[in-house]
Parts: C-alpha cells; structure tokens; sequence
C-alpha cells in the first residue's frame, strides 16, 4: 500500500522537561539525517509528534531507516482522504482489504482534531464499520484486542487512516546525551556496547588498536565494516585508528607474563582517555562483561581503570553471553564479529593471565616502561575516517565483482 | 541449427563465459590463502554465493558448491545415510529418478540398506498416500525429483512435503537439476525440503560445477574429505571461475523467468497440437501445468527412437532419445518403463527439450520437417 503520510511519536521525550525542546530538535535533525536521500519528504516536528509527508517517497524504504533512529516510541504510516465521507468510506474499505481474513475481527477508533467535521466521533465509527461490514462476507467488530484496530484522524486539512502503531526503536535521540569513546575490538561485544551506548543518546566515536604486522589489514577492515554496521543508528561515525605495536612489543619484552593483559588495557585505557579529551568526549565505552574472561574479573577492571578518573562504562556488564549474542544478531553484526582475525586483544595474550592481577605490582612494572613516550607516539600516529551507512570494507572489490556476476 | 536437446546440457552463455575467462585471469588466487590476493578470491566466492542465495530466497550459508547434479544427488543420498546410519536405514525413492540418484540408491543396498521405491502413475506421478504408506520408523532419507528428465512430469512436490511434516527427522532430499527457471519456483522453495541439488550446465553455465541447498541444522556427512572447504563438508579448491560463471548464469536465467517459460510453453503446445493429430503418435507429455514448460516426450510408433533422432539431425535438428545418459546404451527410458509403457512403444521414445532461447520459428520448421520424415517413416510403418 503506498501510504501519504507517516506520523512519529515520541517515547521518553515527553517526560524531558524543559530539555524537551532540544531533544525534539536533535530528533528532528536525526531523522533528516537518517532520510536525507529521500529529497521529496516534508518533515515537520511539533510538541508532541512528527509529521513526514512522503509525496511519493516509498513508504516501505521510509520506515526501514527510521526503525533505526532511536528516540522514536512508534510510528503509523497513514493515507490521506479529502474530507468527503463516501472517500473514506470507499478507502477504509479497500485498506481492510489487505488485512482481510476469513472470521477476523475489527474495530474503527476515531479521533477528531477538527470538530467542525460534520460528523462526531461515534458517527464516524458507526459509519466506517457499516460500511467495512457490508463488504466483507465474514468480519465481526470486537472491542477488545481486535485482530485489526482502524485509525481515522480528522484533521482540517483531511482524514488521515491508518493501522494501529508500529514500534520504533525506543531510546533517545543520539546526540542528547553528549559524546563518548567506544573500544572497538572486533569482538562480538564491543559492537552491541555501542549500540546500548547510542540508544541511551550518547554520540559515540570508535577507538581501534591495530599491531600491524601481529594484526591484519583484514582486521583493521573487519573494525571498519563493524562501524559501518553501527552507522544508521546516527548517519556516520568516526573512526579512530591508533597504532600499538610499539607498545605491545615493548610490553611483551619488559613485563613478567602474568601482567601483559593487565598492562597492555592500561595502555589503552590511557589512549582513549587521552584522545576523548581532546575531541571533547565525556565518557569511555567498553564491551567489558564480568567474569568472562581474565581481564574481566573485578580484580582485573579495578587494575585497569586504576589509570583513569574519567568514567568507563560497560552497558553489557551483567549480560550473559547469549544475551549479548541476541543484540548482535539483532544489528547484524554478529556475523562480521564472528570471523576468525587475530585482534590487539588475542595476540600476545599469555597463557595464564592473572585473574586477580595487583594495582600495586601493575604499577611497578610500568615503572620499567617510558610510558609517557610510548603513548605520545602512539596519539601522534592516530589516523582518523569518517564512515557512513553503506561503506564497504571486507570487500572492496564488491562493485566489481557485481559486474562479473 | 536447431538444438531442441537442453535438458542434455545447454550453450555456455557468452557474458557467463566472459565471467569464467576474466575471474580465471585475474582472480586466480586461493580462496583459502591468508595473503590479500587470496582474500580476494574468497570474497568473490562468498559474493557468488551470496548472489545465489539471494535467488534463491535462502542463506548463504545454505548453499554448497560441488561439481554437478551428480555429485549433489550422490552427496545428498549417501551423506544422510552415513548421518543418520545409527538411526535406520531405510531410503525412499521414486522409480523414475535419474541415475544419479536410481543408481545411489542400488549402491546402498548393496551396503546393507533397504531401499523403497515408489509407483508412477501413467503420467509418471508419485503419490502422497504412496508414500505415506511406504514411511517406517528407520526411514532417514526421502529422494523425488522435481521435474522428471525424461518426460517432463511435475512430481507433487508440495504434498508430499505435507506427508513429511509428520515426520520432521527423516531427510528430504529434491533433484532439481531440471527444475530451476521453469516456473516452478514456489514448488522449490517448500519449507520442508531439506536438501537440494542443481547442476550449472543445465542453464548455460559450464560444466562442472554445481550447487546445493542444505537447509541450516541439517547434517549430512561429506563425500569428498579435503582442506576444509564449504565448511569442511565438501574438499578441493574451489573452482572460483565456474562458481563466479554459475551465480551470473543464475541470475540471467531468472531474469525475466515468467515471460521466457510462457514462450517455451507456447513452442512446446505448437508442436503439440501439431503431432497429436497423427494416428502413430504417442506423446507422454502433456501441456498442462503438471508438466514441465520445456519437455516433449513422444514416439511415433515401429520407429525406433534412435533412427528418429538421426533422421532428425539430418535436417540439423538435435533431439534425443529420452535422457541423454541412457540414451547410448540402447537401454529403454526408466520412466517409460516405470509407467508401464509396453516396450515396443518405449523403445520409439524420443524428447524434445527447449531453452529461453528457442524460438516459435524453429518450431515451425520442426514441424514441416516432422510431416515429411512421417511420411517417410510410413513406407516401413504399415
């Protein structure tokens, strides 16, 4: 069905207070983002909805990218009737149509903006009913949980009908919350991290150590794609590439086996702290899940964050890994995680890292380290990309390789 | 020219061929090699697959290349068997398969497993109650084609996909070597087949080279052990120009599907309406929508089908006895004999078999050229 109109709702944003207005701003500006190749739309924002006019536009391509624009409660992609009651009639009809089953039940829920129109609420639903029961063999109206609930909105500028409420992606606007860093493995949870730290509003910016020639190019590629998976959520992502084969090289030579882990995510740490305070970010993400691994034990997180003051916030924490595993397969990025590239975290690991490392001996084996050093030299070879929605990185080829096939 | 033999194999399309010499010259590397140029290679490889996936409605990782319809019926048979050995050994099959399937079959029961095969009607049709009646409590595997090589039979794919409902542990496995681009793609993509085999070859691809659908969850075991290709069910390196060829060839079929099967249904009636007048006629497959658009099975009685093929060819028209495999040693067809076709008439068996390629005046000369070998082969045949 090619629908007329699309109208929004807000979810929590109505509760925002006098911040409302900047939410519903930047949610505005999200959406023109997020639809911006669809040059025909009208978008209005007002207080309490979101109007977006098609004229044209696929209805179905429309609503396929705002399911990924958080901060949005639901949606109800409707069509416009001159305000003529034998038109409604006639297209409530050929609506049901589409809908229809034999033994369904219906009900028609009217709701008037404009109380000049010359019928009121009940006549409207007495009027549509009749007429969708007249034209269907076996249909029965049922108030309570119908199979199908008929929208009609009477509006001065006409009849707007639609099918009930179709979920949106919850949240809030990305944006709202200010920006943060996120440490990008390649892994399967530091993706699903940043999606919980998006729908939560936050802006996020990828942080990725690569260690040519201990990682791959594929690797680096595989973070990448990663992002790119990430970027309807917000239009583009930066993405941060900081080179670490210095220091893990150095790690691995001065440091007893038991602490390279331990050292080797203090250095990170470091890093991003340092690179989210020169591009104004107010928090650090992770992918951190406790107790699933030997870096994440409490012992080890308290060891690590031990080199920051700046908060290190770890949105899936307590999920258990099949948690986890249903977000990722939720966003798609499972499968991209899933594919097997050595990465900063797996390289050099030790065979028995310590699970319940010391902040003291931490400490004392960095004594050995230039650590100042090592991470300006690192921060001075930072490459930064901007990725958008379709980049492609696993396959470069792939425009090519279409023709071929 | 006239090639009316496409069930037998078909032209390498030009632009599929162009694929199979480009990705040969400059994407040669090993799909399995660490190193960039490998890489490459395996991304054209899981792109190929992709694109067949997509066609064909499923997941990529559904799909398994192998070298033909042969190998994929083979696999398909023999690696439920080897699976599910500890659980039965009870195979279902029709009684007018192709041999790569009839011929599995007869090597398993001489391994110690029972086969049972199922009646055809005389149109060559399995039936849902046959093989209701014929399941046990050790069947692991049922095996019917989709579209019968020799006479064109639709079998009924979807209702014996209802029997099978009842009994989601047993396998089944769909030959649709003829079936793919024939306008029975809903049949196909039946929920409840489990596994399914396709041969290039058949639609314009090269030879060698095949693909299977598995649907995810169900484990057969490999035929071919090897390096760990398609997930270690299936070994040797992949034959990347061919696959690359296939997946272009997949496409180009399906483009335009509905219009090119309605041309070849047409041809198919012209002929038929043609040679259903003639007193000496037999003709086995019908132009309903139970058989397939492209396949024309007939005799013309006391002539034997190979003397009507050469007689044929002198005029530069190809067909053929029946299934092109059977056809050089003078065995009668399977089906024919499966339908309870008297042998003198079976052994007058031939099949025309059409492409998207051929054309409503190729039928008309079929025709004139029929007239004239009929009355020819009326100076043998009073």
């Amino acid at each position: 069905m090619q629908y007329s109109e699309i109208m929004v709702r807000y979810g929590e944003l109505s509760t925002k207070g006098k911040n409302r207005k900047n939410f519903i701003d930047r949610l505005a500006y999200n959406v023109r983002q997020a639809l911006h190749e669809f040059t025909q739309l009208k978008i209005t924002a007002h207080r309490d909805r979101m109007h977006i006019q098609l004229n044209g536009e696929d209805s179905n391509l429309v609503m396929e990218r705002l399911n990924q624009v958080f901060g949005i409660q639901n949606y109800s992609p409707s069509i416009k009737v001159e305000r003529d009651i034998e038109a409604v009639k006639a297209k409530a009809v050929e609506m049901m149509k589409e809908k229809y089953h034999a033994g369904m039940t219906f009900k028609v829920n009217t709701r008037r903006s404009d109380h000049q129109f010359e019928y009121d609420t009940n006549a409207m639903n007495d009027l549509l009913g009749g007429a969708i029961l007249s034209s269907f063999d076996d249909i029965h109206v049922k108030m309570k949980n119908p199979d199908v609930t008929l929208r009609c909105e009477v509006r001065p500028d006409g009849i707007f009908l639609s099918f009930g409420k179709i979920p949106g992606a919850g949240g809030l606007p990305v944006g709202t919350a200010g920006k943060a860093m996120l440490m990008l493995s390649g892994g399967i949870d530091s993706p699903v991290a940043g999606y919980l730290a998006m729908k939560r509003g936050v802006d996020i910016e990828m942080v990725h150590f690569f260690s040519p020639p201990y990682t791959s190019e594929q690797a680096l590629n595989k973070a990448k794609e990663l992002t790119a998976k990430l970027a309807p959520y917000v239009g583009k992502i930066k993405f941060i590439q900081v080179p670490f084969t210095e220091i893990q090289e150095t790690i691995k030579h001065d440091v007893p086996e038991g602490y390279l882990m331990t050292i080797q995510r203090r250095f990170m740490l470091r890093l991003t702290e340092a690179i989210a305070k020169k591009r104004h970010g107010l928090a650090i993400f992770n992918g951190e899940a406790l107790g699933q691994v030997a870096s994440q034990t409490l012992e080890s997180m308290a060891a690590i964050n031990d080199v920051t003051t700046m908060p290190v916030l770890r949105p899936v924490v307590s999920m258990d890994k099949n948690e986890i595993i249903e977000i990722a397969q939720k966003i798609d990025t499972f499968d991209l995680s899933i594919q097997p590239f050595e990465d900063c975290c797996t390289i050099f690991a030790p065979p028995s890292p310590k699970t319940k490392p010391r902040i003291d001996k931490a400490r004392q084996y960095e004594e050995r380290l230039d650590v100042d050093g090592l991470i300006q030299r690192a921060l001075d070879g930072i490459e930064i990309t901007e990725i958008k929605v379709s980049d492609e990185f696993m396959n470069q080829d792939e425009e090519d390789f279409a023709e071929l096939l | 020219m006239i090639y009316f033999d496409n069930s037998a194999t078909t032209k390498v399309d030009d632009q599929v061929l162009e694929t199979y010499n480009k990705v040969s010259q400059n994407i040669w590397g090993n799909p399995s090699s660490l190193h960039a140029w490998g890489e490459k290679a395996f991304n054209l490889l899981e792109q190929s697959r992709k694109q067949i996936a997509d066609l064909m409605h499923c997941n990529a990782d559904e799909i398994y290349f192998t070298s033909g319809g042969s190998e994929g019926d083979n696999w398909a048979i023999k690696g439920t068997a080897m699976e599910k050995m500890p659980y039965g050994k009870h195979l279902i099959t029709s009684s007018v398969e192709h041999p790569a399937v009839s011929n599995t079959m007869a090597h398993l029961k001489k391994m110690g497993f029972e086969v049972t095969y199922l009646p055809v009607d005389k149109e060559g049709r399995v039936s849902a109650k046959d093989l209701k009646a014929a399941i046990r409590k050790d069947t692991v595997l049922v095996s019917i084609m989709a579209i019968n090589n020799e006479i064109g039979t639709i079998e009924p794919i979807d209702e014996l996909a209802k029997v099978l409902e009842d009994y989601p542990k047993i396998h089944f496995h769909v030959d649709a070597v003829q079936a793919i681009g024939k306008g029975i793609d809903d049949l196909l993509a039946n929920p409840r087949i489990d596994l399914m085999t396709f041969s290039g070859h058949k639609f314009h691809a090269p030879r060698g080279i095949g693909f299977m659908y598995k649907k995810r969850g169900r484990m057969i075991q490999p035929l071919i052990d090897g390096g760990g290709q398609e997930k270690a069910l299936r070994g040797g390196t992949e034959n990347l120009p061919a696959i690359a060829g296939m997946a272009k060839a997949l496409r180009l079929l399906l483009d335009n599907e509905t219009e090119k099967v309605a041309m070849q249904r047409e041809i198919k009636q012209k002929i038929y309406n043609h040679i259903v007048n003639f007193d000496k006629v037999h003709i086995f497959s019908q132009p309903t929508a139970q058989f397939a658009p492209h396949i024309l099975c007939f005799t013309i009685d006391g002539v034997r089908g190979e003397t009507i093929v050469h007689a044929f060819e002198k005029y530069g028209i190809y067909i053929s006895t029946t299934s092109a495999c059977s056809s050089k040693k003078g065995t009668i067809a399977g089906t024919l004999n499966a339908m309870h076709v008297p042998e003198s008439i079976a052994s007058s068996a031939v099949r025309i078999s059409l492409d998207e390629h051929n054309t409503m005046a190729e039928a008309e000369e079929f025709i004139k050229v029929f007239d004239q070998l009929y009355e020819k082969f009326k100076m043998i045949n009073s």
